[in-house]
């Protein structure tokens, strides 16, 4: 029997940490995801997890003490946020480039400057070429569910990556809602012992990790690298299938809300995708056939099942929590259009929304689906629009 | 769907009775949200709070902008802040104040809907002898808006306090005492 509880997503990935007890979270302090190691750390301190909790001065030093912890076997996690993440660059892609299964929790905040607490997706939307998968989480309940499966995708063997789960700051780290949880031993049967094929502390396999790469090689590794994050994509749908049958959750690479008849339909991560279901409703109990496609799985990105899912769709606006500074739309607008290269009768525009926390309302997103309806109906606008920009 | 937003001032544990009444609609088999709007956090700035609570699953994750009721923990924020923004001659005004439910009308130009109100003053400070007026305030919420029984509300409340204060058994009976007295004590029910 799931247990109903009432958490906000920090808790509630706190309470999955504890639930898988890794053997090591290394993490500093940085808001909105500072509660999930202070939590995590009182589980220590209580004695209810063996893990290893290493304070750290910096989070460049919490990423460089992850790697060195999954190099070793263990397995490993931690959390941060906007800044925070920012100085990880560098460890980011070495964790990714050396094969780690580390996850992370990034709670998603707006890079400074100015200095800004609130959430939007410039963190992750920066570090989508690291080599990182990324799933996206709409609230509590995703951020856990999540965060659960995370363990086992990363770890697979024909996967061997480094995973961030991604959930709203404040939005949904610090909002208590209702969640359904499993049971402790659930979650340690689902993710199982971790047993790293390879691992520097094993006494009958000396590897070596890290090392330099001429250019014979380098490209090499390069392009084994990228197969693993081809290869996640099924991986992750397994792993999903496999969290069906212990929840009765669905998971997939993406959500369709109501999007198999749609006419017009709004693509957007996160949070934002709820307020868009609300409008879906709405819109459709007046006649307009208004669907939502909610990427879960940015990175790898499924190109193919997106271009399936929104062929037949006339009218789509993809929304984007993070600039990009392109000059030709946000991260998840570009990469969607890529999809759809080539189909035709179809009008795609991007909105960017909601940057350093200014909020989105119900109201907001109906405008975006009647921008949409004049779009078809022949208004000439812009390719790129701002919304609730004062 | 019932939409309430809270204006207190940083201090008066604002956001910790929007946490207590989703917790507490919880435990009554709702589904809830229980937020606070982060902006600059220190003592005595005005602070505002945000519960949804509602018999189907609840998918919007914005602010409250058309609220069912607004609660004023402080009322010296009425002015400073436009605490009736959004709510329609239906809702409900639910004030701290030692003053009558009339006179509070008479100071907010263009309000036509209800008002009630509150000594959570008075009553926090006699129950436990110190100034929280976020507990009396709840019990107040519970009572006008009546989206729980009373009874199993503050049973719910007295689960949730002592395991909140599981050290401090004097803080919990104080905090009943004041929920319940504000329960018969709020005036323009």
């Amino acid at each position: 029997m799931a247990i109903r509880e009432k958490l906000s997503g920090n808790e509630a990935v706190a309470v999955a940490m504890k639930q898988i007890e890794p053997d090591v979270v290394a993490a500093f302090p940085i808001t909105p995801s500072t509660e999930v190691p202070q939590y995590f750390s009182q589980f220590v301190a209580s004695g209810q997890v063996r893990t290893e909790f290493v304070a750290v001065e910096s989070e460049h030093s919490a990423m460089s003490a992850c790697i060195g912890s999954q190099a070793a076997g263990g397995r490993t996690m931690t959390a941060t946020s906007a800044n925070g993440m920012a100085l990880m660059w560098e460890m980011l892609y070495i964790a990714a480039s050396l094969r780690l299964p580390i996850v992370m929790a990034l709670v998603n905040r707006a890079l400074s400057a100015p200095i800004n607490i609130h959430n939007d997706h410039s963190d992750s939307m920066g570090a989508r070429d690291s080599g990182w998968i990324q799933l996206y989480s709409e609230n509590n309940q995703e951020a856990y569910d999540n965060f659960v499966q995370a363990v086992r995708i990363g770890e697979h063997v024909d996967v061997l990556l480094p995973v961030m789960v991604c959930y709203d700051g404040f939005i949904t780290s610090h909002a208590v809602e209702n969640i359904e949880i499993l049971e402790n031993n659930k979650v340690k049967e689902f993710v199982g012992e971790y047993n790293p094929k390879y691992y520097l502390l094993d006494e009958n396999r000396s590897i070596s990790l890290g090392a330099l790469d001429l250019p014979s090689v380098y490209f090499e590794h390069k392009r084994g690298q990228a197969q693993a994050m081809i290869d996640a994509k099924q991986v992750i749908l397994d792993i999903a299938a496999e969290y069906e049958k212990l929840t009765g959750r669905r998971y997939g690479l993406f959500e369709e809300y109501k999007l198999n008849d749609a006419e017009v339909a709004v693509v957007v991560l996160n949070s934002t995708a709820g307020t868009t279901k609300a409008v879906v409703d709405k819109l459709r109990s007046r006649g307009i056939k208004a669907g939502l496609l909610k990427p879960r799985v940015f990175r790898p990105f499924p190109h193919r099942e997106i271009r399936e899912a929104l062929s037949h769709v006339n009218g789509i606006a993809v929304l984007d929590k993070a600039e990009g500074f392109s000059s030709a739309g946000g991260p998840l607008f570009i990469e969607i259009k890529s999809a759809l290269q080539g189909v035709s009768d179809m009008k795609i525009v991007n909105f960017i929304y909601g940057l350093g926390g200014r909020d989105i309302r119900v109201e907001h997103v109906e405008d975006v689906f009647m921008e949409l309806k004049d779009r078809l109906a022949g208004d000439e606008g812009n390719m790129v629009n701002y919304l609730g920009l004062d | 769907m019932t939409e309430i937003r809270w204006h207190g001032r940083g201090g008066q544990g604002t956001k910790t009775a929007a946490l207590f009444l989703a917790e507490a609609a919880f435990e009554l088999g709702k589904y809830v949200q229980g937020f606070p709007e982060y902006g600059p956090e220190r003592m005595g700035a005005p602070i505002t709070a945000y519960n949804r609570i509602s018999d189907k699953p609840i998918t919007i994750h914005s602010n409250i902008y058309t609220p069912n009721y607004v609660v004023v923990v402080d009322e010296t924020l009425i002015g400073p802040i436009d605490v009736i923004a959004g709510l329609g001659d239906n809702g409900g005004l639910i004030v701290n104040t030692p003053n009558t439910p009339g006179s509070i009308i008479s100071c907010i130009t263009g309000y036509r809907g209800h008002v009630y109100t509150v000594d959570a003053r008075d009553i926090s400070e006699g129950e436990l002898g110190r100034y929280f007026p976020n507990i009396p305030m709840l019990g107040a919420v519970v009572k006008v808006t009546g989206i729980m029984e009373d009874i199993f509300f503050i049973e719910a409340m007295e689960t949730l306090l002592r395991h909140k204060f599981a050290t401090k058994p004097k803080v919990v009976e104080g905090n009943m005492r004041a929920l319940r007295r504000s329960m018969e004590e709020v005036k323009g029910i």
